[in-house]
């Protein structure tokens, strides 16, 4: 009897075990492909989600998607030269309010998924590289494929998605240009008051959609 | 009397201009972001704040109107445009030596031609003949030729001194444009623009949730763009020094970040003194 039972937690342990170290030890590939799919199935099922429930989306991506992505990286990169102007704490705040930005608008486009194709294109990297692109195709009848790439870093425990480029247009650095010009204009907490007020107004809108 | 005031009229139309002139030049200061590439950013401005009201009242609602259209009439609408454009994309594939794209586009008009019903259905893409997306402007970039200064086209949109004269060129060669019969020529134009609009809606709607300055957003956006279109989806990734800027002290000590926010302070008092110029 005890031999049994220790016989089956020595098992459940080293299956313990080897699942973390798939965990870690994931390509950044199959990180996208199954964060991918495991969203889309999701939306296939989702009524709300595909009738335009942005509330619904932005929860999925949050639960989902979020723990994927290295918002401090994407922001500095969004940033640029002018993020060594900036403190700690407006460090924290510029993210912050990136992160809710980038979360509130791009969740929307989940809620105008139809039965589109995503294809994995091979990935072109060494075992030893520490920066790669993934990229992805989407497919729909009747329309151009779109391309969509995904940036990642490791760090440590794993692969972060750190950019994201759509037919070839990155979504962060694409803020660059305009957060240079509020920089200029107000200063790293002239950014920070924009990227609120931005924010406070998708709020709204999105109530009142509701 | 009178010839007093004739005398006046053209000292008032100069001071007009001049004031013009003057407010324009003001705006210039307050507005231009300094953008290498965007020397005409003032003018471009405006222009982008007429597309914008054409898009808003005419354009966009048209092309709602035209969404309401099923599925498969818009399909048919822009696989029959489609098939016409092939012939010019593999022209240009020719031109930038991609002799495997071109005969690709060449084998896709024949088959869509014939078989495809004039081009009502795009068999040549189940048959794995892929649709490309060139154009003379990629062409010029892929022999080398610089974008030059951004321009924002009117009803057109964003632009650039090389793919405005790339697209001269297009308008030369687009079978729909220089279709002899005057009204064909007009509904079919009219017809391809409203099809191109209406695939972008809801596209829309994110960049203006998106974007904090919407018309340095679409301007980033179009350079983004086309760079990844002369490169045909993977354009080399440089080395990015504002990135590396930002980096450069990330791991920072305490001492650092204090001299950090000495800057910060000092900043919006120059920033403010610069918006009241």
């Amino acid at each position: 009897m005890t031999k049994t039972l220790s016989l089956l937690a020595a098992l459940a342990l080293s299956l313990g075990v080897q699942f973390a170290a798939f965990a870690n030890n994931i390509a950044p590939d199959a990180l996208v492909k199954g964060v991918t799919d495991d969203v889309i199935a999701i939306v296939r099922q989702d009524k709300a989600i595909q009738s335009g429930d942005t509330r619904k989306a932005v929860e999925l991506v949050e639960t989902k998607v979020l723990p994927y992505f290295d918002f401090a990286h994407m922001t500095r990169l969004a940033v640029g030269k002018d993020w060594r102007q900036a403190s700690p704490e407006q460090k924290t705040a510029l993210t912050q309010e990136f992160k809710t930005l980038l979360v509130r608008t791009y969740s929307n486009a989940l809620t105008q998924y139809r039965n589109q194709v995503i294809d994995f294109k091979p990935l072109k990297a060494k075992p030893e590289d520490s920066d790669v692109i993934v990229r992805t195709e989407v497919r729909q009848a009747g329309a151009k494929p779109v391309q969509i790439d995904y940036a990642l870093d490791r760090q440590g425990d794993g692969w972060k998605v750190y950019d994201v480029m759509v037919a070839g247009v990155s979504l962060v650095t694409n803020y660059r240009d305009s957060f240079g010009q509020e920089v200029r204009a107000g200063g790293i907490d002239g950014l920070i008051k924009s990227l609120k007020d931005k924010n406070k107004q998708l709020e709204t809108t999105v109530q009142a959609k509701k | 009397m009178k010839n007093n005031k004739s005398k006046l009229q053209p000292w008032a139309l100069v001071r007009g201009v001049a004031t013009v002139a003057l407010g324009l030049g003001l705006t210039a200061c307050a507005a231009t972001g300094g953008h290498p590439k965007d020397p005409l950013e003032p003018l471009n401005r405006a222009t982008f704040q007429f597309n914008e009201q054409a898009d808003r009242f005419v354009i966009r609602p048209v092309a709602q109107v035209y969404d309401y259209a099923p599925l498969p009439v818009k399909t048919l609408v822009g696989n029959f445009f489609g098939n016409l454009g092939d012939i010019w994309i593999g022209v240009n594939n020719l031109l930038q030596g991609k002799m495997f794209e071109a005969l690709s586009d060449g084998g896709r008009v024949l088959v869509n031609s014939t078989v495809g019903l004039l081009g009502a259905f795009d068999i040549a893409t189940e048959l794995g003949l892929e649709k490309h997306d060139e154009d003379l402007g990629q062409t010029l970039g892929v022999w080398g030729v610089g974008e030059g200064p951004f321009l924002v086209l009117p009803i057109l949109g964003s632009s650039n001194f090389r793919d405005t004269l790339g697209l001269v060129g297009d308008i030369y060669a687009d079978p729909v444009i220089q279709h002899k019969e005057v009204a064909t020529r007009n509904s079919a134009t009219g017809l391809r623009l409203i099809h191109k609009r209406s695939v972008l809606l809801g596209a829309d709607t994110t960049a203006e949730q998106a974007a904090l300055d919407k018309y340095s957003y679409m301007r980033s956006f179009y350079m983004q763009y086309r760079l990844n279109q002369v490169y045909d989806g993977s354009p080399p990734r440089v080395k990015d020094f504002d990135d590396e800027d930002a980096r450069a002290d990330e791991p920072a000590g305490p001492a650092i970040a204090a001299a950090n926010a000495d800057a910060v302070t000092t900043l919006p008092n120059l920033a403010t003194k610069e918006s009241q110029e």
